[in-house]
């Protein structure tokens, strides 16, 4: 039966491909959480810090995100690696964590504009420093604020990592082309990297719809 | 209702002024709060009486004058503001309840936060404070899920958490339906009488001539007139203060 012999063709590359799931979603979660860590810092900045650093933090926002993704992942791998020992990994990852830095500041930035003023009039009434009221009662507000255009970014990292196949990292789409050029068959091997990519899109919009309606804040 | 007042004033201000840009908007005020006092602020709107309390509260920093707390200058550049702040609890209008935590989070954060309380403790101590209010039994809503009036009575809670030696009302009924302010007015007139010292910039005329112990009126960022409710409502000497209080219907209605 041929279609039979197709489906079973069709889980064959899934199991091949499978190596390359890990890979791809070590490098997503890894530079959404480099992206998380500079995103709040330089949303904090923006929003709360003097003019000079502001000023700083918002020039890194334009320059990393009018920069192609490729490129930088190029200025890692091929300048920064020639000083400091990066692996592939290591520089498409940070690449594109530094990146989406740039974007999540802007989603956190927008999120700690949104939530009222009058929050941290009441938490500096009752004698919290600046410091404290940011980290106590703004930012939980504002990370709850930004998880719906937050997951948009999830899934924009999760796509943006096929981009370090071009310097030999083996994730998902690098195994697919490796495959395609044995077996070729490119349609099965191209449709089986995509479901991969569908499932755990879906998966993660699932679990942070979730988490919006869990940690939903009314105003 | 006669109350027995201490010498020393809790808070004096001294020739305060504070102007926004080219809007003076408290142009000379001087005051003193005695110690278990209950000072009701009235006058028109826009004539610095929530820019005084802000000023007291240090939210807002005065362009001229002195305030003494407790015979301490806290406009002084050396103070530590937040301090301070925790001596002086504040009411807003908008109730400014902090929207991702339940009511009694919202009591207990500053005394986790701020003094370093142990959570059971802090906890005790919350329960305790939205006792006080009457709403022990919504500890664990979120003010999205409270009425207007017990958004105020948990704000009025997380102010008495941090067992502040005065407390500010800032128009603190003006943002509820008429028929909720009976209950955070009740709220207010029970620590009145626990002997709490407050100074209330309200509306609430009835509430003013029956727990005040001194009304002061205020316009044009001076203050105008003061005296007792008896004295400032039945026999107002100035002419701006018998058109106000004409205005609102409030003069020799007393029973």
């Amino acid at each position: 039966m041929l279609i039979m012999e197709k489906i079973q063709n069709f889980f064959l590359l899934l199991r091949y491909l499978l190596p390359g799931l890990g890979i791809t979603i070590s490098v997503t979660i890894i530079a959404l959480a480099v992206g998380f860590f500079l995103g709040t810092i330089m949303a904090v900045i923006r929003v709360y810090g003097g003019r000079i650093l502001s000023g700083l933090a918002a020039s890194y926002s334009v320059i990393v995100r009018a920069v192609p993704v490729v490129v930088t992942i190029f200025i890692l791998y091929f300048v920064i690696a020639e000083f400091i020992n990066l692996t592939p990994f290591l520089s498409g990852t940070l690449a594109l964590g530094f990146t989406s830095g740039a974007y999540q500041s802007e989603i956190f930035r927008g999120a700690i504009l949104s939530v009222p003023p009058g929050q941290m009039v009441a938490a500096r009434a009752i004698g919290m420093s600046r410091r404290k009221a940011v980290s106590s009662i703004i930012l939980p507000q504002a990370i709850r604020l930004s998880i719906p255009a937050w997951s948009n970014e999830v899934t924009l990292v999760l796509k943006d990592s096929t981009l370090v196949y071009i310097i030999g990292v083996p994730e998902i789409l690098r195994r697919a082309q490796w495959i395609s050029a044995r077996n070729l068959e490119p349609f099965m091997t191209y449709i089986s990297a995509a479901t991969f990519y569908i499932v755990i899109t879906f998966l993660i919009s699932q679990g942070l719809d979730f988490l919006e309606r869990r940690y939903k804040v009314e105003m | 209702m006669e109350k027995h007042l201490g010498n020393e004033p809790i808070l004096t201000i001294e020739n305060l002024k504070k102007s926004f840009g080219e809007l003076e908007v408290i142009k000379d005020v001087s005051l003193a709060i005695e110690p278990k006092e209950v000072v009701v602020i009235i006058g028109p709107s826009g004539t610095g009486k929530s820019t005084m309390l802000q000023c007291v509260n240090l939210l807002t920093k005065p362009t001229a004058g002195k305030i003494y707390l407790e015979n301490q200058e806290i406009t002084a550049p050396s103070i530590n503001a937040d301090k301070v702040r925790q001596r002086i609890g504040m009411v807003f209008q908008e109730f400014n309840l902090f929207n991702h935590l339940t009511a009694i989070e919202n009591v207990t954060i500053g005394m986790t936060k701020v003094l370093g309380m142990k959570n059971t403790e802090a906890r005790n101590k919350g329960m305790y404070e939205l006792e006080r209010v009457g709403l022990a039994e919504q500890a664990t809503k979120y003010p999205s899920q409270l009425s207007g009036g017990q958004k105020q009575r948990v704000g009025i809670a997380r102010a008495l958490g941090m067992d502040p030696h005065i407390m500010l009302f800032d128009e603190p009924t003006s943002a509820l339906d008429p028929e909720l302010t009976g209950e955070v007015l009740n709220v207010m007139r029970k620590l009145a009488l626990e002997g709490m010292t407050m100074m209330v910039v309200s509306h609430e005329m009835s509430f003013a001539r029956e727990v005040a112990d001194r009304i002061i009126f205020m316009d044009e960022g001076y203050i105008v007139e003061q005296g007792s409710p008896h004295k400032l409502f039945n026999n107002p000497k100035s002419e701006r203060t018998r058109r106000f209080l004409s205005m609102i219907g409030s003069i020799n209605r007393e029973k």
